[in-house]
């Protein structure tokens, strides 16, 4: 009878250690960067681009202004894709076809990121160069499987009461589809490209040979162009300590940015449908 | 009868799905293409041989394999092992207002950028394990796990690394697996007077059990496939070893630290081959997992 208690007891106390071995590096980890980031973020570090090595000052202006340009491109090319398949497999995806594609969509959302990168690098870098469009092509392979996910379970969410609804007012399927059910699944699915934006904006891998990097302001989308976590990978590598800061500094930024779009996410989720995620 | 309208909608819907497929069956086509030549030349040595020599001209993909698997497989048991704790913790032992508090900051910790992590491993990791992990684990060194000294850059550092990264993950999925678990069930138990760990272990784990294995294949493809966090700090040399304090490398890291220097068309086909085998090893796992939650649910 005593053992149990003395099971169930070490198991506890075993459990909250295990909660403080996770909590405490993660934390740390937060801590740091913002502790080591907000040393060096100041305006100039937000407009300037990078100065040679060993010249004090210079910013990274050119890595955020490449990720924006890096997302607005990938999220241009593949929401309205993801979009348009998710609708597919929803609504009209029958049988051993639409079976194929899901499979395949998925099979590609298990990918490695620095596969997406290698077959960018095959289908587009070797004839067109290094460009902020293939950067994007590469982050777009991450980006449409989340998308066609999150917008086929949105879209499967809708009541069908609704669908036949619409269908007996004499509307054909077509218009019950994008006047209806995309209205009623509009907010899930602009969560769940949020959340594909949020992952792409912290990825590097795929970018190592597509986008490449570039230490000046954006000019053109078929130029190399920097990203905030490409330059963190590159600055942190460097053996300048003046490079080691200015990462901790784009990390800051990064770690902004995505956080921010979590928590717009999660307080969007909880005003509107109630429910936790 | 459909109308024209009907199927001009349905084109442009189907049309998008297909583009999908069409790129990822050119892009795996162009991709096993370019692998060829590497598989050509070194043929079965290609996967046996424990080398990897760009400037005579030798390659394999043995010693990344293996790089790939150590570090993956044994962060996913041990990070296992604190997610089932920690969920267990978060539903079961904390009082709900402060376990939504700590959930909340676990997810968002989820979504930190991995070269963020990565870049923390490489300036307060790698000091702690040189410094203080290395003289702890010297009387162990008899253990063939803990044997050599180290300058930091580890399999240990890529472990601790990845650790840090799929345990968020885990923890998020089985949390919600175990909320899940009907109330009757455990009250039942209760009733009959079994504590919270004959609980969990015989009504909460089980019952979750199919949740559980989407949320470890899940764990595993990231811990198989991340590239840079794992890149910063494992120390990049190929190394088929035992010890968790030598330098290793990884399919992922070799790809993303040599492609770009790859000039000789061997030497990046040998490459491009690399992420051939790591996309058919996230593959496997993926199929792997669906089919053991397929077979569950029956």
């Amino acid at each position: 009878m005593k053992t149990r208690i003395i099971i169930d007891k070490i198991f506890a106390f075993l459990a909250l250690i295990s909660l403080g071995i996770i909590l405490l590096p993660l934390a740390h980890i937060v801590a740091m960067v913002i502790i080591n980031g907000a040393r060096v973020v100041n305006f100039d570090f937000l407009i300037k681009t990078p100065r040679p090595a060993g010249f004090p000052g210079g910013g990274i202006a050119n890595a955020i202004e490449g990720s924006l340009v890096l997302v607005a491109l990938t999220m241009g090319f593949s929401f309205p894709i993801g979009l348009l398949a998710g609708i597919y497999l929803a609504e009209y995806g029958r049988g051993s076809l639409a079976e194929f594609i899901r499979t395949l969509v998925n099979a590609l959302a298990g990918m490695p990121s620095i596969v997406a990168g290698l077959m960018a690098y095959i289908l587009i870098v070797l004839y067109f160069g290094f460009s902020a469009v293939a950067g994007a092509f590469a982050l777009s392979l991450l980006a449409i499987p989340y998308i066609v996910r999150t917008s086929e379970e949105a879209l499967r969410g809708v009541p069908n009461d609704i669908r036949e609804a619409g269908l007996a007012l004499g509307l054909p399927k077509w218009k019950v589809t994008i006047y209806i059910v995309l209205g009623a699944a509009k907010g899930r699915i602009i969560i769940g490209a949020l959340l594909a934006m949020a992952r792409v904006f912290g990825e590097a891998a795929p970018l190592l040979f597509t986008a490449f990097g570039n230490p000046h302001h954006v000019s053109s989308i078929f130029e190399p162009v920097d990203a905030l976590p490409l330059l963190i990978f590159r600055y942190a590598l460097s053996p300048y300590p003046d490079w080691h800061m200015k990462a901790w500094g784009a990390a800051l930024l990064l770690m902004i940015i995505v956080l921010t779009i979590n928590l717009v996410i999660r307080i969007t989720i909880r005003k509107r449908y109630a429910v936790r995620f | 009868m459909k109308s024209n309208q009907e199927k001009f909608f349905e084109t442009i819907f189907l049309s998008a799905a297909f583009f999908i497929v069409a790129i990822v069956i050119v892009v795996i086509i162009e991709l096993f293409i370019r692998a060829l030549p590497a598989l050509r030349t070194f043929g079965v040595d290609f996967f046996t041989r424990d080398v990897w020599d760009p400037v005579r001209r030798e390659f394999s993909a043995l010693p990344f394999i293996y790089g790939t698997f150590f570090t993956a497989t044994l962060s996913l048991v041990i990070s296992y092992l604190l997610s089932v704790m920690i969920a267990y913790a978060l539903t079961e032992l904390i009082p709900k207002w402060l376990s939504e508090y700590i959930s909340s900051l676990v997810d968002l910790i989820a979504a930190i950028p991995s070269v963020v992590i990565g870049l923390w491993g490489i300036f307060y990791l790698i000091p702690v394990i040189r410094n203080i992990i290395q003289p702890i684990l010297r009387p162990l060194s008899f253990i063939p796990l803990f044997s050599g000294t180290t300058f930091g850059f580890s399999y240990l550092a890529a472990d601790l690394v990845l650790i840090f990264m799929i345990t968020p993950i885990q923890v998020s999925i089985f949390k919600e697996a175990f909320l899940s678990v009907p109330q009757d069930l455990k009250e039942a138990m209760y009733a009959l007077g079994a504590t919270k760990y004959e609980v969990a272990r015989h009504v909460i784990i089980p019952v979750s059990r199919r949740a559980m294995i989407a949320g470890v294949i899940l764990a595993y493809g990231r811990a198989l496939g991340e590239t840079l966090a794992v890149t910063m700090v494992i120390g990049n040399k190929p190394n088929i070893t035992l010890s968790l304090l030598a330098p290793g490398y990884t399919l992922a890291s070799v790809i993303a630290n040599e492609f770009l220097e790859a000039t000789d068309p061997l030497y990046t086909s040998s490459l491009i081959a690399l992420g051939l085998i790591l996309m058919i090893i996230s593959l496997i796992v993926n199929i792997v997992g669906y089919f053991i939650s397929r077979g569950l649910k029956r």
